[in-house]
């Protein structure tokens, strides 16, 4: 026990510090090479940095690295070339603007170390019932699961700080619940995941200084699904993302098809105040952002707490479900 | 923000839970017992079947809630 709490401690620190010092320089890099993008919710012409998933992945890819010394699992190795795949096709996206199908199509590639590995078990495990053994289907559930991650916390990516503080509190939740199912290495490798994404917001919250971009958004989505197929806890994490699972069930319900980004019509916008309203728009897509500032316009660091807390309701539903697959009806 | 979201999450929350539930105690054990030389393939096919209707059951209801909640926070 002693060695997994220096593991996890000195994971943590690593993921932490690695972020928290690599994003500056990051920021200057892009800068001086006018790698930057307008910031819409700010008066004028600001520009900022883009993309940040460069230093995300150094913090994730060190912090595996020293985790997998420790604990020389193929699962943990399996999340250490996810997380790198899932930012290649991120920062190939943020290079090159690709079609509403490459992102989804990618991503399910970026699955197969999982499978080749054997990182995973076939039993599909569920709170208060119990498990179902789908041997079949739970190879095709991974190669789904990954795209599914990786796109739902890109489409969460809408506002300063969103996606790095809702996958700090997300990657906390699933960490506290592997801990409570007693998976300790799987669980310190969610840490890094949180520590990273910490780090990140210092720099991502508002008024932002550098945006994840795809490749930031991909490699924290495709490490998040990871880690819960590997520590057996889908459930939970899907759990512990729903309010951007809803995000993403509301625009495709709304939509009733996949695609791009910047193809939609926007369902909100900025007023004079720079308060974000929503659209009158009947043919815009009704998404978790439009819902929240339905009622009246929100300023985009209010909105971006809002969502934040909505994360920590759904953490907190993650966790008691953890506390619910020990208990069998 | 009104208390429509949150209990959207719940309502999801307690709906996977349910689902989990009916895919462990029924689907999962389901078998018919009367027709003994059915296709294993065919068979899991069937109960693939049943829990996408599941699913197109849980997002219908879903839906309605959301246009609920949309239409609730206009008019307030």
């Amino acid at each position: 026990m002693e060695e997994k709490i220096i593991a996890a401690i000195a994971v943590s620190v690593i993921a932490f510090f690695s972020v928290y010092a690599s994003t500056p320089i990051l920021i200057k890099f892009l800068e001086r090479r006018n790698m930057t993008v307008k910031d819409v919710g700010k008066q004028g012409n600001v520009q900022v940095a883009r993309p940040g998933g460069i230093s995300i992945i150094i913090g994730l890819v060190i912090s595996e690295i020293i985790l997998y010394a420790f604990f020389p699992m193929s699962e943990i190795l399996a999340v250490i070339i996810v997380s790198i795949l899932g930012f290649t096709v991120g920062i190939i996206d943020d290079r090159k603007v690709m079609g509403g199908w490459f992102k989804p199509v990618a991503l399910a590639f970026c699955a197969a170390p999982i499978l080749l590995l054997g990182a995973y078990d076939s039993n599909l495990d569920f709170p208060l019932f119990g498990s179902v053994k789908i041997p079949s289907l739970y190879m095709a559930l991974i190669v789904f699961m990954i795209p599914v991650t990786g796109n739902t916390i890109n489409s969460i990516d809408i506002l300063n700080g969103l996606s790095s503080g809702f996958m700090t509190i997300a990657s906390l939740a699933l960490a506290i619940s592997l801990f409570i199912l007693q998976n300790y290495e799987i669980a310190i490798a969610s840490l890094c995941l949180a520590f990273a994404s910490l780090a990140f917001y210092k720099y991502h919250k508002f008024p932002s200084k550098i945006f994840p971009g795809d490749s930031g958004a991909l490699a924290l989505g495709a490490t998040y699904g990871t880690l819960a197929i590997v520590g057996q806890v889908e459930v939970i994490a899907a759990i512990a993302i729903l309010p951007a699972i809803i995000n993403s069930f509301l625009f495709l319900s709304s939509m009733k098809r996949i695609v791009e980004h910047r193809e939609i019509k926007n369902p909100t916008f900025r007023n004079n105040e720079l308060k974000i309203q929503t659209t009158d728009d009947e043919d815009a897509p009704i998404t978790l952002l439009r819902l929240i500032i339905a009622k009246k316009p929100l300023s985009e660091k209010h909105t971006a707490i809002e969502i934040l807390k909505l994360s920590i309701f759904s953490g907190i539903l993650a966790v008691i479900t953890a506390f619910f697959m020990g208990v069998e009806i | 923000m009104g208390a429509q979201i949150y209990s959207f999450i719940f309502v999801m929350w307690i709906l996977m839970l349910v689902g989990g539930g009916l895919m462990v105690v029924v689907i999962g054990p389901f078998s018919l017992g009367g027709l003994g030389g059915i296709d294993p393939i065919i068979f899991s096919g069937i109960k693939v079947g049943i829990a996408l209707v599941l699913i197109f059951i849980w997002v219908f209801i879903l839906t309605k809630v959301k246009n609920w909640i949309f239409r609730s926070q206009i008019k307030s």
